[in-house]
């Protein structure tokens, strides 16, 4: 039994204007608005909101639809293709350590700062640049992998992984080389979720031969950056700590067993 | 039962209106409608939901978003995080206040308030779009509706509060 007389709370007069108020409250915030005008008027004002937002935009879905916006024309330009690469078995041996004070974070952690300035910058000037490019994001489509890999590795000069990361649900949407941080060539691997968030990978030449793992930055974006057998990399993305460590750690985890394979 | 592309043809026309409203320019709308489009197709293989159409809408708003975001780069000094208001000062400045009103909010509570009066979704629903919790979805809600309110009654465009 509902109490007439239980306060009605502001979230409720929202849930009531959105219909998405139980049924057993309804009766109960109705009557209550009936002896309170001040708040009734309010919720009179957020109904003629509603509807005028509807009545402004709400014939757009009745008009015809563009050439452009039609399926089958999108289809035709060959953007529906897609290709379910096999998902790669996540590393298990590796243990993240940020923040810890021991294991791999801490190697190396005096090594060149400003390096890490550097190429992290550049690094996240890519990423914010290319993010927002949908048709033309990449010089080479995820689809030709294998093209893109080799022709990278011989541009930047030494034999280049491009990271598998299906089996966190990230998309290879392909890559592209760019001027690095001391004007050699650097390389750039984009990737994207289901629902388009999207995750860059820049590797680029470094001094350091090896270096911390680093976490930075800033209202929207984030990056964590670490050299390894002298190649820097940057992993970037939206600013979801959890979401980007994820990320880095898959993507370590492959071009460091790249490494090993070297060696 | 419909297929994947079914039901992507059939949120189209409300993909468009959302897109509208979002950025109150019809180009820059069909723009968005049209890559989100291109990324729903070539991200067939990953759609693991069963909500066609809440996924769809996450994608109009994430790229919507990374839109917001390259705009707001520009400036170097930008007061307001939402640099998304160019009808402000345009031609169409003279009538049409619920379109200045919506102008005036920042892009998650316009966003939030779209999705639940324009396009019907629940507050649950909104949540998954927009990724946050539903008590996130109800404040954005009101602070919306609080500053649209503020604006059409009495005309000049509230600040925004610093919490």
């Amino acid at each position: 039994m509902i109490d007439k007389n239980l306060p009605v709370t502001e979230d409720e007069l929202h849930a009531f204007v959105d219909g998405e108020l139980p049924a057993d409250r309804r009766e109960a915030v109705a009557n209550w608005l009936a002896a309170h005008p001040g708040e009734a008027a309010t919720v009179a004002a957020w109904r003629a909101q509603a509807e005028a937002i509807r009545a402004r935009y709400g014939a757009t879905a009745d008009e015809p639809l563009p050439a452009r916006l039609k399926l089958e024309q999108i289809m035709r330009q060959g953007s529906g293709r897609g290709r379910s690469l096999a998902a790669m078995a996540a590393a298990a041996a590796f243990a993240f350590m940020i923040g810890g004070g021991t294991g791999w974070l801490a190697r190396g952690a005096a090594a060149a700062p400003s390096s890490f300035n550097t190429i992290t910058a550049d690094a996240l000037d890519a990423y914010k640049l290319y993010v927002v490019e949908v048709r033309h994001p990449v010089e080479v489509p995820g689809n030709e992998r294998a093209h893109m890999t080799q022709w990278l590795s011989k541009r930047f000069g030494s034999a280049l992984e491009v990271p598998h990361l299906e089996s966190i649900g990230l998309k290879l949407v392909g890559g592209r080389l760019l001027p690095g941080p001391t004007g050699e060539a650097a390389a750039f691997y984009m990737y994207e979720n289901a629902s388009g968030e999207r995750f860059t990978v820049y590797c680029a030449k470094a001094s350091a031969p090896e270096t911390a793992l680093r976490y930075r930055s800033d209202d929207h974006s984030a990056a964590f950056y670490w050299v390894d057998d002298k190649v820097a990399y940057v992993v970037s993305g939206p600013a979801d700590r959890a979401k980007l460590e994820k990320v880095t750690q898959t993507v370590y985890e492959q071009v460091d067993k790249s490494g090993a394979k070297r060696s | 039962m419909a297929t994947f592309r079914q039901k992507i043809e059939a949120a189209i026309p409300a993909l468009r209106r959302y897109a509208r409203a979002l950025t109150r320019d019809a180009d820059t709308a069909d723009d968005l409608v049209q890559d989100t489009l291109v990324r729903a197709l070539r991200s067939e293989h990953l759609f693991q939901g069963e909500e066609v159409r809440s996924w769809l809408y996450t994608i109009l708003t994430n790229l919507n978003r990374n839109r917001l975001r390259s705009l707001a780069r520009r400036p170097v000094l930008s007061p307001i995080d939402d640099n998304d208001a160019p009808d402000l000062a345009g031609p169409e400045a003279g009538g049409r206040d619920i379109e200045r009103a919506l102008a005036l909010l920042v892009e998650e509570q316009r966003t939030a308030l779209l999705l639940v009066v324009l396009e019907g979704l629940s507050y649950r629903e909104v949540a998954e779009v927009q990724g946050v919790p539903i008590g996130t979805v109800m404040s954005r809600l009101a602070r919306a509706r609080v500053q649209i309110k503020t604006y059409l009654e009495g005309g000049r465009p509230p600040l925004r509060r610093v919490k």
